[in-house]
């Protein structure tokens, strides 16, 4: 089927995530400002106080009360929003635990920031992967087109009946928020279409009657009870399950969503750039990676056999994916954009590693942190990295497993 | 709005929404908050709790004693759950997809929940209007994790974390005056009431309930364990807080102080208040003040209680 025509408009990221809520008739939107997230809640704003959308926005006083009201609004049977940064996610932290517990299918862009402190408003990944475990779908963009597609996508995949898990879309602070790109998007009916209205599972309450899974005077359900040593584990591992059935919903509602506007992020899950024949490999998130396609360009003219694995999905892992592509690698650079200290390497380069485990011969994988704090990682860094991977690969000596690049040392 | 009326009958055969079979202690003046104010509902309702004791004695999965839709999510927001569940009907109901003319939205928080923890998600969501009822069931400590000072535990109380001791005597600070921050707040209704005055209280909840905006209603709820009295005093002791002008009873229509009739009584009769001592002697909470050398402290009490009640009647307008 060929792709819809589509309007192109310049957008920066923020911009680009604001376009796409407006387009998914969300209900409520509850946010704080935090940069670099602010464009998205004063374009929102904008859209409210034009009548553009149906959509009950609350400026709350915090991002804790944010990502609350969010929370209640999906338990009401509402579709909900919000989106932050940096300190903003981690004072809404709790409420991701709990988001998550109570099933509540609630979307939200992170615009990556770096955490305090010292203070930095600009791009790592910190914030976010310090939300690793809180049970929320993970996917990054590369590029505003993709935060844009991503955001539309989230919808579907968080609110499905079989999955029913908040899902959050990062997006990198500045580098993406404030860079203006053309970005196609679909027409408003197509969205709506495509995101459709929120669909209730059905849940059995305490009576024993199937009920749908919202606060409803008709069909009185009580949602975040105290849950102690004889049931609380059984809740935590129907999340797990979840996560698993989202590895197919997020590759299906990717491929329904490709039909309609023509692109496709590898399987949606993992995007492997010419890494097909490669023989060394990087494995990135978000922006990064398009600087990394553009040297891997460069090192293909040389003859050199690299490419690339960009995650887009972190959550669920997809591990599967991530040995299909690596396992005939001759060696790996996992680059983080966060640092686990005193953990011996990044998250990335943790799971990385973790998911070729099991491997008769698994290629060698090396770390990189890089670009704390918004710290510039321009093409000569990785080709560092891919030089350092040939090293490997003619010596067969890894010289330092966990590396920090492009900083004073 | 008519003012609602009935009898004592009428009331009992109201249904109970807060179900019997709650693991709450015997006693518990909380639970009667609970019960009495989903006995004043006017029609649909959603309820929503902070952590504390009512949430855990009233959810112990897979049992429930809510028949209303109800949420409980932390400890410090359930401003912010009814903010968002307000926030969500509100939408609905425009899109043509809530099929009630009107659902009222009611959070339950304790003391700690309000007073400290709580008051940001309190104070924003009263800022911006939303409309639901905010019931404070107020048993002036930390209970459930074990009688902790909180900001509405009154000066001179033992607690677990403002112990009688050698040093220091209980609780050195006062109250905070939340009710009055909350009319501050410029919301449209705020009141006090007492587990003892159930007519005064259901009154005021219905109000709370009608009037559109926030409402904040502060309720005195006696707890045993924590305040060290019998199980079978907890009437008689949240009576004697209204008795005493320890706790008076009032509401501020849209910042209109108006003094309740049991408390109104007490500001027409002075001869009618009693000696805050009266109170103070049911609870084992106080009882280090009444040895000899804490007689100033008694004296300090009973001075801060009368200047509150004089500020009070002024504030309703009686001089």
């Amino acid at each position: 089927m060929a792709a819809l025509k589509q309007e192109v408009i310049a957008l920066n990221g923020d911009e680009a995530v604001a376009y796409a809520v407006k387009q998914c008739d969300v209900d409520v939107v509850a946010a704080y400002p935090i940069t670099p997230q602010t464009i998205i809640v004063e374009r929102f704003s904008e859209y409210v106080a034009n009548g553009e959308v149906d959509t009950a926005f609350i400026c709350v006083e915090s991002e804790h009360s944010a990502l609350t009201c969010c929370l209640t609004a999906a338990a009401t049977g509402a579709r909900a929003f919000t989106a932050t940064a940096s300190a903003g996610l981690a004072l809404m932290h709790e409420i991701l635990g709990v988001t998550s517990g109570c099933r509540a299918p609630v979307v939200m862009a992170i615009v990556n920031r770096a955490l305090s402190a010292p203070i930095n408003i600009h791009g790592d990944h910190s914030d976010s992967m310090a939300e690793r475990d809180m049970g929320w779908i993970h996917i990054y963009a590369e590029n505003s087109q993709e935060a844009y597609d991503s955001i539309i996508q989230a919808f579907r995949i968080a609110e499905h009946p079989e999955v029913l898990l908040p899902t959050l879309v990062g997006l990198d602070g500045f580098i993406l928020s404030h860079t203006l790109e053309n970005v196609h998007v679909l027409p408003d009916e197509t969205v709506k279409r495509f995101v459709g209205e929120r669909k209730l599972p059905l849940v059995r309450n305490h009576e024993g009657k199937l009920v749908p899974f919202k606060l409803d005077p008709e069909n009185p359900i009580t949602i975040g009870p105290l849950d102690l040593y004889d049931y609380y584990f059984e809740h935590k591992r129907q999340q797990e399950e979840a996560m698993r059935k989202a590895y197919d919903i997020i590759k299906e509602v990717h491929e329904e969503y490709a039909q309609l506007s023509g692109r496709r992020y590898g399987n949606g899950l993992v995007e492997p750039y010419r890494l097909e024949d490669a023989e060394i490999a990087t494995v990135c998130i978000g922006s990064t990676a398009g600087t990394v396609k553009t040297v891997v360009d460069e090192l293909r003219e040389k003859g050199v056999k690299a490419g690339l694995l960009r995650i887009r999905v972190f959550r669920p892992l997809p591990v599967q994916d991530i040995i299909k592509w690596l396992s005939d690698k001759k060696a790996v650079a996992v680059m983080d954009r966060a640092c686990s200290f005193g953990g011996n390497g990044g998250p990335l380069f943790h799971e990385i590693r973790h998911a070729l485990y099991d491997l008769q011969n698994r290629p060698p994988v090396i770390n990189y942190i890089y670009g704390l704090g918004g710290r510039d990682t321009p093409p000569y860094l990785i080709h560092h990295v891919y030089q350092n991977l040939q090293k490997i690969v003619e010596t067969g000596r890894i010289e330092q497993l966990v590396n920090f690049i492009g900083l004073r040392e | 709005m008519a003012e609602w009326k009935f009898t004592a009958k009428d009331f009992a055969q109201i249904p109970e929404l807060f179900a019997s079979g709650h693991r709450a202690c015997a006693g518990c003046g909380p639970a009667i908050v609970m019960r009495l104010i989903l006995k004043a509902a006017r029609g649909p309702v959603i309820a929503t709790n902070s952590t504390g004791c009512m949430e855990v004695v009233s959810t112990i999965y897979p049992y429930t004693a809510w028949r209303i839709p109800w949420i409980h999510t932390a400890f410090e927001n359930v401003a912010a759950n009814a903010a968002g569940i307000e926030a969500a009907l509100k939408v609905l109901k425009k899109k043509g997809r809530l099929k009630y003319e009107h659902i009222d939205v009611i959070a339950f928080g304790g003391d700690g929940g309000t007073y400290d923890i709580g008051l940001q998600a309190l104070s924003g969501a009263a800022e911006r209007g939303h409309d639901f009822l905010y019931v404070l069931y107020d048993n002036e400590a930390y209970m459930n994790t074990g009688i902790q000072r909180s900001g509405g535990t009154p000066l001179g109380a033992w607690t677990t974390t403002s112990p009688a001791g050698k040093v220091i005597p209980g609780k050195t600070e006062r109250k905070k005056p939340i009710a009055d921050i909350m009319v501050a707040h410029e919301i449209p209704y705020v009141a006090t009431a007492s587990v003892s005055e159930w007519r005064d209280l259901v009154l005021k909840a219905r109000k709370g309930m009608e009037v559109e905006g926030p409402a904040f209603l502060h309720v005195l709820a006696p707890c045993p364990r924590g305040w060290r009295h019998d199980t079978s005093k907890t009437i008689e002791i949240a009576r004697l807080a209204v008795e005493t002008c320890v706790f008076p009873l009032w509401e501020a229509e849209n910042g209109e102080y108006k003094l309740s009739p049991k408390s109104k009584a007490i500001a027409l009769k002075p001869e009618l208040k009693k000696p805050v001592e009266e109170y103070l002697k049911t609870q084992g909470r106080f009882k280090h003040l009444f040895k000899p050398e804490n007689k100033h402290l008694l004296e300090e009490i009973q001075k801060e209680v009368d200047r509150r009640w004089q500020k009070l009647l002024k504030q309703c307008q009686i001089s």
